[in-house]
């Protein structure tokens, strides 16, 4: 686990762009897994949302003026072994409903915005903490966003992970 | 020392995979450790062309048409042998195996063993679930002396397969543990084994989230290593002994040189050959 | 030297000498059938030795079986003209394979006692030599050198190519040749002091002797192989194997190729798929338990479309069977014997020589067909050492289609027409692919679907089937209304079989099969126009060959077989009483 907190903004911005490729990286396999296991409706919530961290990572290297990414450091994991803003694989089930995949997506934004709150703290540099306090600003309406998706959807059932199949034999 | 150096890349993780969706169940383990294994592979800077996988049988087994690396599918157990002889005929490939509990440890055992003594320089990844995941969950030499399962109903009662123990024995030269969850971490552990001359050796805790959802608490188990790695097999050996399965890190990193069969600068010809046999 | 002996062959027919060499353990009639045959070859002369002993793994009972001729010898006689025993220690155990008659001779070492009653039940005319006393009489001299000479003698070798043959063989330091030459000579010399002197049939002087070549079953085939491309093996050793790896082993490093010794058969079979796959052509060898062993790993080979040769040197089965001993048993698995429908190639070579030609073209067939390539040879053939002609070479080898670089849409497991789809080798960008067990498309993505499987089945099937393997297919001789049908080492035996049949007027085809799969039968079909009657003649149990004729080819009505299981080899003349009843014959020769 890399806790190392960046001292200069360029190392700084190129950890951040590495919590964001992950997340990206982790909600596109996540639909691809949805997709194969014909859970269309979280697959393209997804989706959506790799689309979304794919934005975001694209907002930073326009602001940086990299063309494209720099050579990356591992992301810093701070929770756990992961980046703040990933979903832990082992939160997924095949039978999840949107609200459960939104709930996921609500922590890890919940978490970067805690991660940047952190890192502002901790930051000696000027610019780092700026940087480090505008980030947790954008995350925090990330948080919102989800939470207001969330309203919208309806709550799952009671026994939305009862599949009256047993595990296939595959090949 | 093999010729796989630290090189600034020009490929990212992304250009080792391919367009094909893995069919694992979401929350499987194997889907960080294929991206843990593009990573290393862009860490260490070959093109996909110049990097084969081979497999044998089970989920993890299906890695190679995952990648955009050459692949080789092939039957249960023996991956490790098809390795050998593509690396053999082919040393200038970086030639990776990668497979299952059962796959390796079970069917595959007699050429885990030899694989390890014989060093040749290849680099073998196992996810390890404790478990046959493809055939519906029954036990693997890993699994728990107590795992209920309906093939052996109250448990195997039978101790586990040690791999690390065993990789060491039987002379791998390079020997680690990395965890699924921890898929950074597992990349640089991969990276630093494909770099490792010989025949190196990571197995890699990868939950099964359909057969034992409780490996979810495998999280909370792991830690890092409290020493680095030794080349001192005797050293080594003495901690694996004590080792509770959830030590992430090297345990060995060792300095046999790997098997390279002799390689003649000027080659006979066939009829040198027949010289032999003529009256 | 007239000696009152016909030496005018019966037209067509091989005569030769046959001379049988036994011993106990150190007694070395190994060596001495050794020297015997090399220095037939220095003689400008053609020979083969058969060896077989006890189970002991040193000092057990042996006996060298060895038939000279001016011309090339591909089986043993019907009896042997001699037998020479140094001693009689368990040498009854080889009385089924040293057939002898009352026109035979038995010579025994006077110090021995006479021969047991297995052999001087015959009629063979006894006479003792006192060969050990004579060694002994030499210091450093051994008793199998006088024997060398005796029997060298005997059969009318130069004296000159006996001592070439021993210097050549030079193991032994400067003193022990010293002592052996004098061992040699005074054979030699004993030879025409016997009273009553002996008349063997003799090895007529060659004025002009032609190339040949002196070699093994099992060193012909791993010749072969090299020849046509190999450079890569995996094998694990198994009798009677082993030689051939062996021989390879050094082989392979002086041409730049390497020999890996695996851990058993399942990986042996599997490296060399991963040899293969690499793009080095690609061989194991093995004998019956083994291949069964590999079964799965050839199938592996079929599915993924990954060329490699498994010579089978077949052994008694089933199971372990009889190691030491040749038999024709493992032709039912080699042709049908995967799970799944698997074609794959299966070929005999039909003589040691032809173990060369046919294993090349083994290799040739597979690189180009993409497909495993089971090689049938035997222990008769891969034990056995012969003076020959230089094997034919068939000018083919490894020749595999593969894709270039960056080919646009590549699909590794395309359809085409003639089945066979380029594969792309490891390195080569813009290909990649994974090879895979599993059924697939074109592209090589695992697929249950039943299209893909029509498809790929069609492929494998169809690249095998529609393939010109041109003449090499089979030996063809001979014309009539009857024919003989075989296949790998009992060929020889049926040919002199025949061979005699003819001298006695009757017109018989011969038809020695060297590729078994794909059934080739429009091929026989061709072969058996105007034929009304054939025989099928194998070495096994259950009629094997005679079996998958008849399930995969068109043969004429009332199809007759003749086998019998190893693990004695059949005789010329065994067949030639066989062919003669089959002819509804009960009386002697017209």
């Amino acid at each position: 686990m890399n806790t190392d907190v960046a001292q200069t903004l360029e190392a700084f911005m190129a950890q951040a762009l590495a919590m964001e490729l992950e997340a990206m990286q982790r909600y596109s396999d996540l639909a691809d897994a949805m997709e194969m296991h014909n859970n269309r409706e979280v697959a393209e919530l997804f989706r959506k949302m790799s689309v979304i961290e794919s934005k975001h990572a694209a907002q930073i290297m326009s602001e940086m003026g990299w063309k494209e990414p720099p050579p990356l450091p591992a992301a810093p994991g701070w929770e756990g072994f992961e980046a703040a803003e990933t979903i832990s694989l082992d939160d997924v089930h095949y039978l999840m409903r949107p609200w459960h995949a939104l709930q996921l997506a609500l922590r890890a934004e919940e978490r970067a915005e805690r991660f940047f709150a952190r890192l502002a703290q901790a930051a000696t540099a000027e610019p780092v903490r700026k940087a480090a306090l505008e980030l947790q600003q954008e995350e925090h309406q990330h948080v919102e966003l989800v939470r207001a998706w969330l309203a919208k959807v309806p709550q799952p059932d009671p026994d939305w992970a009862h599949d009256p199949d047993p595990p296939r034999y595959d090949h | 020392m093999n010729d796989v150096g630290i090189q600034p890349t020009a490929l990212a993780p992304a250009a080792f995979k391919s367009a094909i969706k893995p069919i694992w169940c979401p929350g499987c383990g194997d889907f960080s450790v294929l991206s843990a294994i593009t990573k290393a592979l862009a860490m260490i800077g070959r093109p996909p062309h110049e990097v084969a996988i081979v497999s044998g049988i089970g989920c993890s087994s299906r890695i190679p048409a995952y990648t955009s690396c050459y692949g080789l599918h092939g039957v249960h157990g023996r991956a490790l042998a098809a390795a050998t002889g593509l690396k053999l005929a082919r040393p200038d490939l970086t030639v990776l195996v990668t497979g299952g509990d059962g796959d390796g440890y079970s069917i595959g055992g007699n050429h885990f063993l030899h694989a390890c003594r014989r060093n040749v320089d290849l680099t073998y990844v196992v996810m390890d679930n404790h478990v046959y995941g493809m055939t519906k969950g029954q036990p693997s030499p890993t699994t728990e002396p107590d795992w209920d399962s309906k093939l052996a109903p109250g448990g195997t009662h039978i101790r586990v397969f040690h791999p690390l123990v065993v990789a060491l024995a039987a002379g791998a030269n390079f020997v680690a543990r990395a965890f699924s969850g921890d898929p950074n971490g597992t990349a640089a552990l991969i990276a630093q084994a494909i770099r490792h001359p010989g025949f190196s050796f990571v197995e890699i805790l990868s939950p099964c989230v359909t057969f034992r959802p409780e490996q979810r608490e495998w999280k909370t188990q792991v830690r890092a290593a409290p020493v680095g790695p030794t080349d001192d097999p005797v050293r080594a050996a003495h901690r694996v002994m004590t080792d509770d399965g959830f030590n992430i890190g090297v345990l060995y990193a060792g300095s046999r040189a790997p098997y390279v069969p002799e390689r003649r600068a000027s080659p006979a010809t066939v009829a040198d050959l027949e010289a032999e046999f003529r009256v | 030297m007239s000696d009152g002996i016909d030496r005018a062959p019966a037209r067509g027919a091989l005569q030769g000498v046959s001379v049988a060499l036994a011993g106990s353990g150190g007694s070395g009639v190994m060596t001495a059938g050794t020297l015997l045959l090399a220095a037939a070859a220095k003689a400008g002369g053609y020979g083969l030795m058969v060896r077989t002993s006890g189970p002991q793994i040193r000092g057990g009972e042996a006996a060298a079986l060895v038939r000279l001729a001016d011309r090339p010898v591909d089986t043993l006689g019907d009896a042997f003209d001699l037998l020479l025993a140094i001693d009689w220690g368990n040498v009854n155990r080889f009385a089924d394979e040293i057939p002898l008659t009352a026109r035979s001779v038995i010579i025994g070492d006077s110090d021995e006692g006479e021969p047991p009653a297995i052999y001087a039940g015959t009629g063979a005319r006894y006479l003792a030599v006192p060969m050990k006393k004579t060694a002994k009489a030499i210091a450093g001299a051994w008793v199998n050198m006088v024997a060398l000479g005796l029997v060298g003698a005997l059969v009318g070798l130069p004296r000159s190519a006996l001592e070439q043959a021993v210097r050549a063989d030079g193991k032994r330091g400067e003193a022990a040749l010293a002592a052996n030459l004098a061992a040699l000579a005074a054979g030699y010399t004993a030879a025409g002091e016997l009273d009553p002197p002996l008349a063997l049939p003799r090895l007529p002087r060659i004025a002009q002797p032609r190339d040949r070549w002196l070699i093994s079953g099992n060193e012909a085939a791993g010749f072969g192989a090299i020849r046509g491309g190999v450079r890569f093996v995996a094998a694990y050793p198994i009798t009677p194997a082993t030689e051939m790896l062996e021989w390879m082993a050094p082989a392979l490093a002086r041409v730049g190729g390497t020999l890996l010794q695996a851990e058993d058969e399942l990986a042996s079979i599997n490296m060399i798929i991963g040899g293969a796959y690499g793009g080095v052509p690609s061989l194991t060898a093995t004998a019956g338990p083994g291949l069964a062993l590999m079964a799965e790993g050839i199938g592996l080979a079929v599915a993924s479309e990954t060329p490699v040769v498994v010579v089978d040197v077949m052994r008694g089965g089933p199971s372990t069977g009889i190691p030491a001993k040749s038999e024709q048993s493992d032709l039912s698995f080699a042709v049908s014997g995967l799970h799944g429908d698997a074609p794959r190639l299966v070929l005999a070579p039909t003589s040691i020589a032809d173990c060369a030609t046919t294993t090349q073209w083994a290799v040739h067939l597979a690189e180009r067909l993409q497909a495993p390539a089971i090689v049938l040879s035997d222990q008769f053939l891969g034990q056995s050492r012969a003076i020959i002609d230089p094997p034919v070479d068939p000018g083919v080898g490894a020749e595999r289609l593969v894709a270039e670089a960056n080919a646009p849409d590549y699909k590794r497991y395309r359809d085409t027409e003639s089945g066979v789809s380029p594969m792309a080798i490891p390195g080569t960008p813009g290909v990649t692919y994974t090879a895979d067990g599993l059924e697939h498309t074109e592209a090589a993505v695992p697929s249950s679907a039943a299209r893909d499987h029509r498809l790929q089945l069609d492929k494998r099937s169809r690249k095998l089937l529609n393939f010109d393997y041109g003449d090499r297919w089979a030996d063809i001789q001979g014309d009539g209304d009857a024919a003989v049908i075989t296949f790998g080492s009992t060929t020889a035996a049926v040919r002199e079989a025949v061979a005699r049949a003819r001298a006695q007027g009757h017109r018989l085809r011969l038809i020695a099969l060297r590729l078994l799969a794909p059934a080739q039968p429009q091929r026989l079909a061709a072969a058996l126009e105007g034929v009304r009657r054939v025989i099928v003649v194998e070495q096994n149990h259950g009629a094997q060959f005679y079996r998958y004729l008849r399930g995969h080819f068109d043969l004429p009505a009332n199809p007759a077989s003749y086998h019998r299981p190893g693990p004695l080899p059949l005789r010329p003349g065994e067949l030639h009483r066989a062919l003669a009843d089959w002819n509804g014959e009960g009386r002697a020769a017209r």
